[in-house]
């Protein structure tokens, strides 16, 4: 993003963007620092998890069998004598690209939805709204496990499906700011000049709507990796070979009774992910100053 | 009020009709005939079937008879049942998941609203930061979690509550509702803290201290009213949550209710089981967010004022 990210003439003259503001104001929330350093631990260890696993992600050791965290295996095995640490660090792989991937399906739509129709307004605009409205309105969750149904279940489409539901709110939140956005004086400025409305929307509006859209993009990543994972426990969403924590949760809910750390790690880097989300959301909204998301 | 309600009634209409379309097609468009798992049919036979479940006929004239059908009430018989209406299998489900899913609710608004109000009359301190930070793992603990962990604590470890079941043992039906209820409580607790600390910063709230009104009544008759409002208005968008919650609470504790038999149906690729059941509970959503929305303006005396006193 290159569009200038300072929005106030008071705060460029004190020297500190919206940027350096916020960040400030971060640093000082424990728990929101927190989450950023569990997430980044988390994409790190995500990103580079073919190459450190303990364990090739097929190994099996069927004389070993399912066995408690010791030395070998820091986390214990499964029933097949796979070592429990790789399962979920390749499980998160795919949990976390569910998530990001998702979400920014969902962004895109949202975003631009949102943007026309505040730039737009009038008819185009009630219209727009009206269809986000009833699409608000149907029951998402069961359409979705209908979707999975019918299509098969293909991680292509889990990204789709999920993105395709999460982008409502995305665009109500973006066509409030769009709308405040439009009336004031640089945005005039903008249209005199001549500029095309595509380019000023996206090189004046969506910039300086930028705060909203992080924190909301924040707080949609858990609601999303919530959704994969609920799917993969019923077992409509992975599919094995591949694996989530989702998927690996509900194995671990099977035996639990004889092996509870299958359920219980897996749900535990589940949880610690959401609760850092939350948690970096809700830091980032405080650091931002961004009222009411929306929902 | 009344233009309020059919206004929304009529909103209503539009989105219901949508639903319906919207999953006919999808269904119909489906991959694998709902026959193709049988053993060689006899064609006289398939041609029989597919009579019967009027597969035979053009894909609109399918879709006119299907809304026929559905006006009537009647929501056509079930692919993997044979001999069974999809009408008859949620009746079978539904009241199992109709009582989890009132107690699941009766834990989220009793729980968490008092977490919430509690929070909200000492904001900032011990009292409000303990029922908080529960409330946020309840957010961040997914039911399907939940509910094995809970089983692991209290049905295997302690031994206090059955492990399965639904109406079949004293207690079995504690930890389902619990389970279920227990998000939609964290996220009441938010919204009523939320909610209380507004109001109770509003005029009305100080010239009822300022007349002499213990602290309780001042809570009791003049705050919980306004402040509960947003949890009011979540309850449409809870109960489609709480709904979704059931396939999976279900499929944890087998309770035979409409969550597990909707899952069990798009496992059996039973389509006509699909399509009426999500018929079924997307028209039970709209309804309920209609409810929930028609409440909530009720007990907003500014909404009220707007459509004129009922």
């Amino acid at each position: 993003m290159t569009a200038t990210t300072i929005t106030d003439a008071t705060l460029a003259e004190q020297g500190t963007s919206l940027w350096q503001d916020a960040w400030r104001r971060l640093r000082k929330n424990r728990l929101a620092l927190f989450g950023l350093a569990v997430l980044s631990t988390f994409i790190v260890i995500a990103l580079v998890t073919p190459w450190i696993a303990p364990y090739a992600y097929d190994a099996q050791n069927l004389d070993l069998g399912a066995s408690p965290p010791s030395a070998e295996h820091w986390l214990g095995t499964d029933i097949f004598g796979r070592d429990l640490l790789t399962q979920i660090m390749f499980g998160g792989r795919i949990s976390l690209a569910v998530g990001f991937v998702a979400t920014a399906v969902a962004l895109v739509i949202g975003v631009t939805w949102g943007a026309v129709a505040g730039y737009m307004g009038g008819r185009v605009d009630a219209v727009m709204m009206r269809l986000v409205d009833i699409l608000y309105a149907l029951p998402f969750m069961i359409f979705i496990v209908l979707l999975m149904v019918v299509f098969g279940r293909n991680l292509l489409l889990l990204f789709l499906a999920i993105g395709a539901v999460e982008w409502l709110t995305m665009a109500r939140i973006m066509r409030g700011q769009v709308q405040s956005l439009r009336q004031q004086e640089f945005v005039e400025a903008a249209i005199s000049l001549g500029l095309s409305p595509a380019t000023i929307v996206r090189r004046h509006l969506v910039p300086n709507a930028l705060g909203p859209i992080i924190v909301y993009t924040t707080l949609t990543i858990p609601s999303v990796m919530l959704l994969e994972a609920f799917l993969s426990f019923l077992g409509l969403g992975v599919q094995p070979p591949a694996t989530s924590w989702g998927l690996l949760i509900s194995y671990g809910a099977e035996t639990m009774e004889e092996y509870p750390w299958l359920l219980i790690f897996p749900g535990a880097a589940l949880t610690l992910t959401l609760f850092s989300l939350n948690f970096l959301g809700d830091g980032l909204r405080d650091a931002l100053d961004v009222r009411g998301s929306g929902d | 009020m009344w233009r309020f309600i059919a206004g929304r009634l009529l909103q209503a209409i539009p989105v219901i009709l949508a639903v319906i379309t919207v999953t006919f097609f999808l269904v119909r468009v489906a991959p694998g005939g709902p026959f193709d798992s049988e053993k060689a049919v006899i064609p006289e036979v398939k041609a029989a079937l597919e009579a019967q479940y009027r597969l035979d006929l053009p894909l609109g004239q399918q879709y006119l008879a299907y809304l026929a059908d559905l006006a009537k009430g009647e929501l056509g018989p079930s692919f993997k049942y044979p001999g069974r209406s999809v009408n008859e299998l949620i009746a079978a489900g539904l009241p199992a998941t109709a009582e989890l899913g009132a107690y699941a609710l009766l834990v989220a608004v009793v729980l968490g609203g008092l977490a919430g109000v509690i929070a909200s009359l000492k904001p900032n301190s011990a009292q409000d930061y303990i029922p908080m930070s529960v409330a946020m793992i309840g957010i961040c603990m997914p039911t399907f979690l939940l509910g094995p962990l809970l089983v692991l604590l209290f049905g295997i470890h302690l031994e206090w509550l059955p492990v399965a079941g639904w109406g079949d043992m004293p207690g079995d039906k504690i930890l389902p509702s619990l389970t279920l209820g227990a998000a939609y409580a964290a996220y009441t607790a938010r919204l009523s803290r939320a909610g209380m600390l507004e109001v109770m910063s509003q005029d009305y709230i100080r010239t009822a201290r300022a007349k002499g009104l213990p602290e309780w009544q001042v809570v009791t008759r003049h705050a919980l009213r306004g402040g509960l409002i947003p949890v009011v208005a979540f309850l449409g968008p809870a109960f489609a949550g709480l709904l979704a919650g059931s396939f999976v609470v279900e499929t944890i504790f087998q309770i035979p209710g409409l969550g597990r038999f909707y899952v069990q149906a798009a496992f059996n690729r039973d389509y006509t089981m699909i399509l009426g059941t999500t018929v079924f509970l997307s028209t039970l959503i709209v309804l309920f967010n209609l409810l929930s929305d028609v409440l909530a303006a009720w007990l907003n005396p500014r909404l009220r004022a707007q459509f004129g006193e009922a």
